[in-house]
């Protein structure tokens, strides 16, 4: 194959990406474990790290968003329909048959249909129903102070935390699995870490 | 520049005019010493002696202190009498049940061994008479102050050969005390005045509480953060603060919270609450002042009970007393730890050391069944339940001792019973090993209706654990109580969301479902994308 390569992770991006999904493993093997699945680190630990990770990690997307708005490139998030279709027969029949990936990547459209669909459906739904159950966990003491406790259970709150918890997993295994199928298995891992991508050239 | 030399000058006159003999204030005292006193007894005329009776030492004291006996005539420690304030109902040793000893009724000069006064024999007790208040008790700061086990409240007054009923067979030598050196010797009241009947309550060392015990006169820092000499060295009236001999701190309902938090001098002068002197919001960590609304200080920092090396009763049936040896003497066994387990006089005992509490919601009213309740006899009889639950805003999770019992009652009237187990007579049940005939005398000692028909009921009875405080290194850890494990501490509270504990069972499962397919999808999707390229580049 004759492959263009293309400089399409910028060094910003490749930073937050993998401090971000370094933050999201250590909450995710915490997060369980304050849940009570299994014990690790021991519940008063497990709780700090996960607080503190979540601090981190929203300290981290505050500097994200300032940087996808002062570079326009939240605009690789809007969703569109076209080729969803395409997308998921590629995924379902195309991919065995070596046929060719119907999303051509550029510098400015880096996330192909179905995968803006997904990071769509992550900050629509599963960030805001887990950092907002989060947030709830994480300040319990001043409900009183802010009149909750009449309208929350600690409860409610814990297992809205919890399905946020079970969904961004899922979502995580997913989107590993996802990153292998690239043209070659690590191709888009290699990009994301270096920022160059090796492109098939446009059909 | 200037300003320098201008304050190094000031420091000068300052050391120049301190050095010239004007007054210079006291330094602070050191931690762990209290003021000293302003008055030394040995040189006052009325405490020359000699003394012969207690009363004789009372009668010096209010010679000077002359509100003194007025003030412990109103306190629980003299009248054993307590208005329950959340019932209304009235308690004290005299009213409330226990599943220890019973009733000081009809047993009173053993009993009273532990009254602050002397001479209680009898119900006829003049409780208005001045000098039968015992100063001593408390204010003995020789450490040889001792009331007789058997006395009445007074003291030996003269040296006395005894055998003890549960003690190793022969007669023990007890020494009186020297009461005039003691009457020039007093001061505040040390552990060791308020240990010598609350160390002992239940008749015998660590006995009754589980967490007052005489290892608290000299306890490690892990024992007791509080009091030990490299702790706060702190003692039982630094927190029980006394008003006019009233003592602070709880009878039968401790405060569930203290809502006042930190007590300042121009405050109640009530200290016995945690929060007097931590405050309400005692922690660094918010997360951990987030428990202080919903768990008592105590839970965490009282990891157990009987830390101190000196076990106490877990359990005592009534039921087996009397059994006699092949001689027909009374028989007296004792464990492979030297207690006492099975005794003809009271039945069987269990013992046990560092146990740990259970714990209750408790929102500061206990119900306390007096011998006069009719009670239920189809179950376990809760001597004094405590109120509480996870949607009461007064209710804290408690640590409690919990005793376990069974003792006498009227299988007819269902009431508790008064058993006359003291005296030298033929019907106390210490000597004569009797229950028909100690109940009977018990109940018309008492004057209260008996059917002359007993039995013997399963009774429980909850103990604050209160004392004891650990160094907060040993504070019970996180996922003692944040656990799935069934040994939990908070296992037996169910109506309170514990993150750590408590999930919900729909959520795990679709979680676990969705974890599961993300995983199975992309293992299976690439083990057909591995075959279907291998064959296409075969072909």
């Amino acid at each position: 194959m004759n492959a263009e390569r293309i400089y399409i992770y910028k060094r910003y991006e490749r930073f937050w990406h993998w401090s971000q999904a370094l933050l999201i493993i250590v909450m995710m093997v915490t997060g369980f474990e304050v849940h009570g699945s299994y014990s690790l680190l021991g519940f008063a630990k497990a709780v700090s790290i996960h607080s503190l990770a979540a601090w981190t990690l929203l300290t981290l997307w505050a500097f994200t968003i300032f940087w996808q708005f002062t570079t326009g490139e939240w605009r690789q998030y809007l969703p569109s329909l076209k080729n969803v279709a395409a997308m998921i027969r590629y995924y379902a029949f195309g991919i065995f048959r070596d046929a060719p990936h119907p999303f051509h990547k550029t510098v400015v459209q880096k996330h192909n249909p179905l995968q803006r669909l997904a990071y769509l459906a992550l900050l629509a739904v599963i960030s805001p129903l887990i950092w907002g159950s989060g947030l709830l966990y994480l300040f319990y003491a001043d409900w009183p102070r802010l009149g909750l406790d009449a309208v929350l259970s600690l409860e409610s709150v814990a297992v809205a935390h919890a399905l946020g918890g079970y969904l961004i997993t899922a979502f995580f295994f997913i989107h590993v699995y996802l990153t292998t199928t690239g043209h070659t298995v690590f191709a888009h891992i290699k990009a994301m870490i270096t920022g160059w991508e090796e492109v098939a050239p446009k059909h | 520049m200037k300003t320098m030399m201008r304050r190094l000058l000031g420091i000068g006159l300052a050391a120049f005019w301190l050095g010239s003999g004007a007054a210079t204030p006291p330094p602070p005292l050191p931690a762990g010493t209290r003021p000293a006193t302003t008055a030394d007894h040995t040189q006052f005329a009325a405490l020359k002696g000699p003394f012969k009776s207690g009363p004789e030492v009372t009668k010096a004291c209010l010679s000077c202190h002359n509100q003194a006996a007025h003030q412990v005539m109103k306190s629980a420690h003299w009248t054993w009498e307590k208005i329950n304030p959340a019932t209304g109902k009235t308690l004290g040793k005299k009213f409330a049940a226990n599943n220890f000893c019973g009733s000081p009724l009809s047993n009173e000069p053993r009993c009273t061994s532990c009254h602050a006064g002397y001479g209680w024999t009898d119900m006829n007790y003049d409780f208005t008479k001045q000098d039968n208040v015992d100063c001593l008790a408390c204010h003995d700061n020789t450490g040889t102050y001792k009331k007789f086990g058997t006395d009445a409240g007074h003291p030996l007054y003269a040296d006395r050969e005894f055998e003890p009923m549960e003690g190793p067979p022969g007669k023990k030598a007890f020494k009186a005390p020297d009461l005039t050196r003691i009457a020039q010797h007093v001061g505040r009241p040390g552990r060791a005045n308020c240990g010598a009947c609350h160390f002992n309550g239940g008749g015998g060392d660590a006995v009754k509480h589980g967490d007052l015990d005489s290892s608290l006169i000299k306890p490690s820092r892990e024992l007791d953060v509080h009091m030990a000499k490299d702790g706060a060295n702190m003692s039982c009236a630094d927190c029980h603060t006394f008003n006019a001999h009233q003592p602070s701190g709880s009878r039968y309902a401790a405060r569930a919270r203290d809502p006042h938090g930190i007590d300042l001098p121009k405050d109640d002068h009530d200290r016995a609450t945690c929060e007097s002197c931590h405050g309400t919001a005692p922690h660094q960590a918010a997360r951990l002042n987030n428990h202080v609304s919903k768990v008592a200080c105590q839970t965490c920092h009282i990891p157990a009970f009987a830390r101190g090396g000196i076990a106490t009763k877990m359990m005592w049936d009534w039921s087996t007393a009397g059994r006699k040896d092949a001689d027909g003497k009374p028989l007296f066994i004792k464990d492979e730890h030297g207690h006492l387990k099975y005794s003809a006089a009271k039945g069987d005992f269990k013992y046990a050391e560092n146990v740990r509490p259970e714990y209750k919601w408790y929102n500061g009213v206990v119900h306390q069944i007096t011998i006069t309740d009719k009670i239920d006899d189809t179950r376990v009889l809760e001597l004094n339940r405590v109120e509480g639950s996870a949607s009461d805003p007064r209710a804290r999770i408690w640590p409690f001792k919990v005793m376990h019992g069974k003792q006498p009652y009227d299988t007819v009237n269902k009431t508790l019973v008064v058993n006359h187990v003291f005296g030298n007579d033929d019907t106390a049940l210490w000597k004569n090993y009797d229950y028909a005939k100690s109940i009977q005398a018990g109940m018309d000692y008492a004057g209260l209706p008996y059917s002359g028909k007993f039995g013997f009921i399963e009774t429980r009875m909850n103990w604050f654990t209160t004392h004891m405080v650990a160094p907060k290194e040993k504070a019970v850890a996180c996922q003692e109580c944040h656990t799935r494990a069934g040994d939990g501490r908070l296992a037996a509270i169910r109506d309170i969301y514990v993150p750590g504990r408590d999930s919900n069972d729909w959520v795990d499962r679709l979680g676990t479902l969705a974890i599961i397919g993300a995983i199975g999808t992309g293992l299976v999707h690439g083990t057909v994308r591995l075959i279907t390229r291998r064959r296409e580049k075969q072909s």
